[in-house]
């Protein structure tokens, strides 16, 4: 298991030093986490890799979820879908079941913590519990919530705002509420299988595995197959710039079963390149995911994320941490972390994608600028280490009222 | 015997407001009613977030206007207010303030902001928190500067001046006053930090101080 020092070469004994000092403010409060699942999805993922180095940290942090049959799990995805703003249809019926599985959970809990930190909207209705203990509550919102199914966000929002703070990823995801919000955003782990160094022939043989040659350029987008995605207009981007430069595309997605609009969206994409020369399609086996999209991201020249929609484009910072030059939509979170023309390139078409593509294979020395600024504005803001320091922050937030605070 | 110089570091977290504005005539009314902390956050985030690059791109205010809005006038203007010169967070409201309101009295027609794009205020909640490092000579400054972080750096020398309205940088506030070195003190308070980044910042002080040794020991 990693320790805390493991993260000293990567961002300095300062930033570590910092970390144990803020764990040391927060001696004595234990911290209780609680969302649905512990397994699969961004949430749990943080959470596993979290919570051992907050303890570590001599921060007693402890985690706890809520139960719910498939009805109320259908249900809760249908609010996550509604809070995404896709139109949705959901019954006084499934309201009230939300509630009642709500309160069942509510009472079945045992609120340890002197912190309780709520993950997403599945559990979000425990706060209603909040006058029978002298605790703070936190809300955390891992998903764009900026174009609601207005009647959903109503419901929610009666919940949002017993809160002492709610948590977003993106300003634009922030809401007009009568509580403290604060912006913290997510973050990659520089030591995990998807973002450590790897060595020369672990990239060469993932290259080799899907028979990708390394001899011109290679342009990559890794993202599963979905429209949001836009897997066509980087086609498209791709076929313009390949008039001119010869070079090659990769479009690597996971086998992703749950999702519908899979295949679809594969089919779709490969249509559109039939004719076209030097695009590799790689649907890659979970089990293996991680290490061969590092390799990907690694033996790439440039990394594109053409999103149309996004939250926060967590790609997009493991590209930049690799120190590649990224071109990427400037939807969700992307714009936090690509200042355009410094630490990477936004674009909003297919026609600015295949420009930026072009100018960015002609000239290799600023597109090397470009990755380097990308990887150190990465190192400042997106790392494990500077969540930990924001979480820890927060936490001490709920103790003070000022807007400076002398520890 | 001087007194002892404890070096401190100063870590954020930054608060939504949940306002955003879409045009210049509601960013200034916005700039007219957002606490001090969030006028701070704005001028001075970009310090923090990008502090390996140089040039720094200008104020979030100066920014949003010229690339997201396209008023390419007013937003040179804006990114020209000279940080440095103001001692108060609220002469530098004031000055973004009366900027904005001039400019839109010669030019009423405005641009509005595509939907996604609008400008969201924030503000920062600021903790300082005092770090292992202590000086009470010239050497020992010396030594403490070239190991404190770029966090501790930024505090002494923009939270202090501006934020905690001190008037001038910490480290020339102590060299003058418990050192009586004031030639040094006075340079490093003119040094410019809003047009170059922390560490090369970091490098002019160390210089600057190495140099004021040598001609000590001379």
């Amino acid at each position: 298991m990693l320790k805390i020092n493991d993260y000293v070469p990567i961002v300095g004994e300062d930033t570590i030093e910092e970390l144990k000092i803020l764990g040391d403010k927060l001696k004595g409060k234990i911290i209780q986490h609680i969302n649905s699942t512990s397994v699969g999805g961004g949430v749990a993922e943080i959470l596993n890799r979290m919570i051992p180095l907050m303890n570590e940290l001599g921060v007693d942090t402890r985690w706890d979820l809520i139960k719910g049959g498939e009805k109320f799990f259908n249900i809760t995805k249908k609010f996550h879908n509604a809070l995404h703003g896709v139109p949705v249809e959901i019954t006084d019926d499934e309201f009230d079941f939300f509630l009642l599985t709500e309160n069942e959970n509510a009472q079945a809990i045992n609120f340890y913590g002197d912190v309780i930190f709520i993950h997403d909207p599945q559990p979000i209705g425990l706060v209603a519990r909040k006058n029978d203990f002298d605790k703070r509550w936190i809300w955390r919102c891992h998903i764009d919530v900026s174009n609601p199914v207005e009647s959903v966000w109503q419901f929610l929002k009666k919940f949002v705002e017993m809160y002492d703070i709610a948590v977003f990823s993106v300003p634009a995801f922030a809401k007009q509420l009568s509580i403290r919000q604060s912006l913290i955003s997510p973050s990659i782990d520089p030591l995990s299988d998807k973002n450590r160094d790897l060595p020369q022939e672990v990239i060469d043989s993932v290259f080799e595995k899907y028979k990708i040659e390394r001899n011109k350029p290679i342009i990559t987008q890794i993202s599963r197959y979905d429209f949001l995605k836009d897997p066509v207009g980087v086609i498209d981007a791709f076929k313009m710039v390949r008039k001119y430069v010869n070079c090659q595309l990769i479009l690597a997605g996971n086998t992703a079963t749950d999702d519908p609009e899979h295949d679809k969206v594969l089919n779709a994409a490969k249509e559109r390149a039939a004719d076209a020369p030097d695009i590799h399609f790689l649907v890659i086996d979970p089990s293996h995911n991680d290490i061969e999209i590092n390799a990907f991201q690694r033996g790439s020249d440039i990394i594109l994320q053409k999103s149309l929609r996004e939250g926060f484009g967590l790609t997009v910072t493991e590209a930049l941490w690799k120190k590649k030059p990224v071109i990427a939509g400037a939807v969700g979170g992307i714009p936090l972390q690509i200042t355009h023309k410094y630490s990477g390139i936004l674009t909003h078409t297919v026609e600015g994608t295949a420009y930026w593509l072009k100018q960015l294979l002609n000239s290799t020395e600023y597109a090397k600028r470009l990755g380097l600024n990308g990887h150190e504005h990465v190192k400042q803001n997106f790392l494990l280490t500077r969540h930990l320091r924001e979480y820890f922050l927060m936490f001490l937030s709920l103790y003070y009222h000022e807007d400076i605070v002398h520890l | 015997m001087s007194n002892t110089f404890h070096f401190y570091t100063r870590l954020n977290l930054t608060e939504l407001l949940g306002k955003k504005v879409k045009n210049l005539s509601e960013l200034l009314e916005g700039l007219k009613t957002v606490p001090g902390s969030s006028i701070y956050y704005h001028t001075h985030r970009f310090l923090q977030q990008h502090h390996f690059l140089s040039p720094e791109p200008p104020n979030d205010f100066a920014y949003w206007v010229s690339n997201i809005l396209q008023e390419e006038k007013i937003g040179e203007q804006l990114a020209a207010v000279d940080i440095i010169q103001f001692e108060k967070i609220r002469d530098l409201r004031k000055k973004f303030i009366s900027t904005i309101e001039e400019y839109l009295k010669r030019n009423p027609v405005m641009r509005e902001s595509p939907a996604v794009s609008e400008f969201h205020f924030m503000k920062s909640v600021t903790f300082i928190i005092p770090t292992q490092y202590t000086a009470n000579n010239l050497t020992e400054f010396l030594q403490a500067v070239k190991k404190i972080s770029i966090h501790s750096m930024y505090f002494h020398i923009f939270e202090a001046r501006l934020r905690l309205e001190k008037g001038d940088n910490d480290f020339s506030n102590w060299l003058e006053v418990e050192l009586k070195e004031t030639e040094l003190a006075k340079v490093i308070s003119k040094l410019d930090p809003y047009t170059q980044t922390l560490e090369s910042l970091r490098q002019k002080i160390v210089c600057l101080i190495e140099r004021r040794l040598d001609a000590q020991n001379k």
